[in-house]
């Protein structure tokens, strides 16, 4: 029982350290295709990360342990919430612990890691990109709470497990007007979270009008590896997440080794499906002016408010 | 006080000078170049330093031409810059190449000369020989400082992160708001006007065409217009249709280029690489027209030359998918909403700076050396669009008009043209001779102006103005009170190139 619950923690941790760089390469070969360009291939982002590492470690001249810690803090935190979220199985021997509060407080840390590193180089486009990642940062992380409220009514508890559970047992609940609301709000916080179009435009040489780049500016080598890594652990936890929470069939609720194989395979095809998508619908985006971001994040931060309410009267408590 | 074909020329002594400018300018002249030379003891009016200003209205196409004298020992002139602003811009590119002091300058900052340039150096002077080592810079070289609560500087450049010119801007902003914009060129002074003097008119095109790797025909084109003039040189009909033909052919390389480049730097990749797509097809056919994918090797002096003439059908399609791109930049709410209102640059100052090209057009002020200087007879086939706006959007917009505006005047310039060969020889022994060129290129209006010597004529002096020398410095007022994340917007909006105006 425990070794299956704990296999399948160490599998979660393990596919999306793994998966994250091909879903980031899957994701730039539909847009490059989309566009008409061959594109690098799947396995590029891997290569980028093993070229990387294998270059020298630089740190700026003034940095201090803010600019060394950040890259190490954002993949651990990322790493915990991959092993905390039912992305595979509810039943391991943390999933006790896989508050979504929890989850929403890691995922800030490294946030914030990252823009006080960005602080610490003191150059203009650090603080920049810092500045304008807080205030993205301060505005998604209310709509990720209140729509984790939204979710954990009907549940009883803010336990993702539960929540997973609970959906896997009553899929009718995941059509309620709350549970789409609380899921079309929390996509729109991934997007921005994860610095993607129309928020951010991961694929710009426009240093002026960057948020997520321009924070991460200055690293270079192993530590700019563990940035990017990061990152695309970032993006692949919280599509896996999202596929969790709206479609989480498959998703091993006993602990038995064929069912958390299929899990595996399941949430592989379901991540790689959700991230083609996005990829594809961002090849028809273009990117907001900066003051409209807030506007697109009041919507769903709206949406999130809607869906507590709904949540409310419809499960008439 | 003589006249050639459409120029006045008239000599008159440095206190003349604002006087005669003043009645120009109120009479619809706008300065369109300012030249310096060190004429030698062998020179008509012997040794002096001889300072041209072209002033320039149309239509009818009238040039006049103010010569002043000045001593060779302490040149000194009285400024024009209360008069034209780009007047004392002029003044400052000749204080730093010549080392001409305008006298009263309103704003004597070093324009051309970088902090590490040598003190005394004046690389146009004749005497200047090769560039001497770094060695005792000039002092101090600050930039203007914006003080207040929550006021902070962002340097950006000289290099950038994708392939851009090099260019250094310093923007004081708070928040995200820009109160300050100061853009430092001049990074890329390569003598190209030193390197004209001695050729043969030959010899001179490469390096005109290379004045701006984009602006090849135009740049070409208004430098022979200029060596025709001076050497008395008729073009044949044809060549003239020629010409035209390629000059609007570079227009629409580039701007669909632009086109798309705007629609990528709001984030909207498929368009950029739908306007690559079209471009790559312009710049093969370019290919088929001239031998040269950049149109090189087309306009020669005394003539003009062709490979083949582009097909009806051909461009017809590829107007439908340019057009088509327009129409799905434009129907895109986001994309359409990023060039909305975005950097405005309003009609009196865009007038008041001297701007030209489709940022005077999009500002409306319609400017454009097709009609107002023309070389060919253009007719009913060609329109000017204006827009009043001022912002991206007009900008947009007026390049997409021009598109439609060139393919128009392709096919009927191409209508009545074949593959082949027009020159007509440079008569020899006619010299000295001083000659202009005014040409529409896609950035706006080019004006060259080229001064011969001997019986096979040898250049003594060539001056090019490229448009961007005049709008450059709309481009920090268009910005004022815009956010620091449209700044590469706004940039590609205006499109300048930093070669061009730094010659």
């Amino acid at each position: 029982m425990r070794a299956i619950g704990t296999a399948a923690v160490a599998a979660q941790v393990v596919l999306v350290t793994a998966g994250a760089p091909l879903l980031a390469g899957t994701m730039r070969q539909v847009r490059a295709r989309l566009e008409g360009r061959a594109g690098p291939g799947v396995g590029q982002p891997w290569r980028d990360l093993r070229k990387l590492l294998r270059k020298e470690a630089i740190t700026p001249v003034g940095t201090g342990p803010a600019f060394r810690l950040a890259p190490l803090l954002l993949v651990s935190t990322t790493a915990v919430v991959a092993a905390l979220v039912p992305l595979a199985s509810t039943t391991t021997p943390v999933s006790g612990k896989a508050d979504l509060i929890l989850v929403v407080a890691l995922l800030a840390l490294g946030t914030v890691a990252l823009a006080l590193a960005g602080l610490d180089t003191g150059t203009a486009f650090g603080g920049m990109g810092a500045s304008r990642g807080m205030t993205v940062a301060a505005l998604v992380e209310p709509t990720i709470l209140l729509a984790a409220v939204a979710l954990s009514i009907p549940a009883g508890s803010t336990n993702l497990a539960t929540i997973v559970g609970d959906g896997v047992r009553d899929p009718v609940r995941l059509a309620s007007p709350a549970g789409l609301l609380a899921t079309a709000a929390l996509a729109v916080a991934v997007l921005a979270e994860t610095g993607r179009l129309p928020v951010d435009n991961p694929s710009t040489h426009l240093e002026l009008t960057m948020v997520h780049e321009a924070m991460v500016l200055e690293y270079a080598g192993p530590d700019l590896a563990l940035v990017e890594l990061g990152a695309q652990m970032r993006l692949a936890v919280l599509l896996g997440l999202l596929t969790s929470l709206a479609a989480p069939w498959g998703i091993a609720t006993t602990a038995s080794p064929a069912a958390l194989a299929l899990a595996l395979v399941l949430l592989t095809a379901k991540v790689a499906l959700l991230g083609t998508a996005l990829a594809a619908a961002e090849v028809f985006w273009a990117k907001l002016r900066l003051f409209r971001v807030p506007e697109l994040l009041a919507g769903s931060f709206l949406l999130a408010l809607l869906a507590v309410t709904a949540s409310y009267f419809l499960t008439g408590e | 006080m003589h006249t050639t074909t459409h120029r006045t020329v008239t000599d008159i002594g440095p206190d003349e000078l604002p006087g005669r400018a003043a009645d120009l300018l109120v009479g619809g002249h706008r300065l369109a170049l300012v030249a310096a030379h060190h004429d030698g003891p062998a020179a008509p009016g012997g040794r002096a330093v001889r300072v041209v200003y072209l002033f320039a209205s149309g239509p009818p196409d009238t040039r006049t031409e103010l010569h002043v004298r000045l001593d060779p020992e302490a040149p000194e002139l009285p400024t024009l810059a209360h008069l034209s602003f780009p007047a004392g811009r002029f003044e400052r590119e000749m204080r730093d190449l010549h080392g001409i002091v305008p006298l009263g300058h309103p704003l004597p900052h070093r324009l051309v000369r970088h902090f590490h340039w040598p003190r005394g150096w004046y690389p146009m002077h004749p005497e200047a020989g090769p560039p001497p080592p770094f060695a005792e810079p000039e002092g101090p070289y600050p930039f203007l400082e914006v003080e207040g609560e929550g006021v902070y500087e962002i340097p950006v450049g000289p290099v950038h992160a994708g392939l851009i010119e090099p260019g250094h801007f310093r923007f004081s902003v708070v928040g995200e708001t820009i109160i300050k914009l100061k853009a430092r060129l001049w990074f890329v002074h390569k003598g190209i006007e030193k390197l004209m003097e001695g050729r043969t008119p030959e010899r001179g095109l490469p390096l005109a065409e290379r004045v701006s790797g984009d602006t090849a025909v135009g740049h070409a084109l208004a430098y022979c217009l200029a060596v025709e003039e001076a050497t008395g040189t008729e073009v044949p009909e044809p060549a003239r249709r020629a010409r035209a033909l390629l000059l609007e052919l570079e227009r629409l390389h580039n701007h669909v280029a632009d086109l798309g480049a705007l629609c990528n730097d709001v984030g909207h990749g498929v368009l950029h690489a739908r306007a690559q797509h079209l471009r790559e097809q312009l710049l093969r056919l370019n290919l088929e027209v001239t031998g040269h994918r950049l149109l090189r090797g087309g306009v020669v002096p005394g003539g003009a030359a062709l490979c083949s003439v582009p097909g009806t059908a051909r461009m017809r399609v590829l107007g439908r998918e340019i057009s088509d791109l327009v129409t799905l930049a434009l129907g895109h709410t986001t994309v359409r909403d990023r060039f909305t209102g975005t950097a405005r640059l309003d009609t009196a100052a865009a007038r008041d700076l001297g701007c030209l090209g489709y940022v005077a057009r999009a500002s409306g002020v319609a400017a454009d050396a097709r009609v107002r200087h023309p070389f060919h007879a253009y007719g009913r086939a060609l329109t000017v669009p204006v827009h009043t706006t001022g912002d991206v959007l007009a900008r947009f917009l007026v390049r997409a008009e021009e598109i439609d505006a060139s393919l128009a005047l392709v096919e009927e310039l191409g209508d009545r043209l074949s593959s082949g060969r027009w020159t007509a020889p440079l008569p020899p022994g006619r010299a000295p001779g001083a000659g202009t060129g005014m040409v529409e290129g896609w950035r706006g209006t080019i004006t060259t102006r080229v001064e011969l010597r001997g019986r096979d004529p040898l250049l003594t002096r060539v001056k090019i103005a490229d448009p961007s020398f005049f709008n450059w410095p709309a481009l920090p007022v268009a910005l004022t009170d815009t956010i620091v994340p449209d700044f590469p917007l706004t940039n590609k909006s205006f499109n300048l190139s930093y070669a061009g105006n730094d010659l």
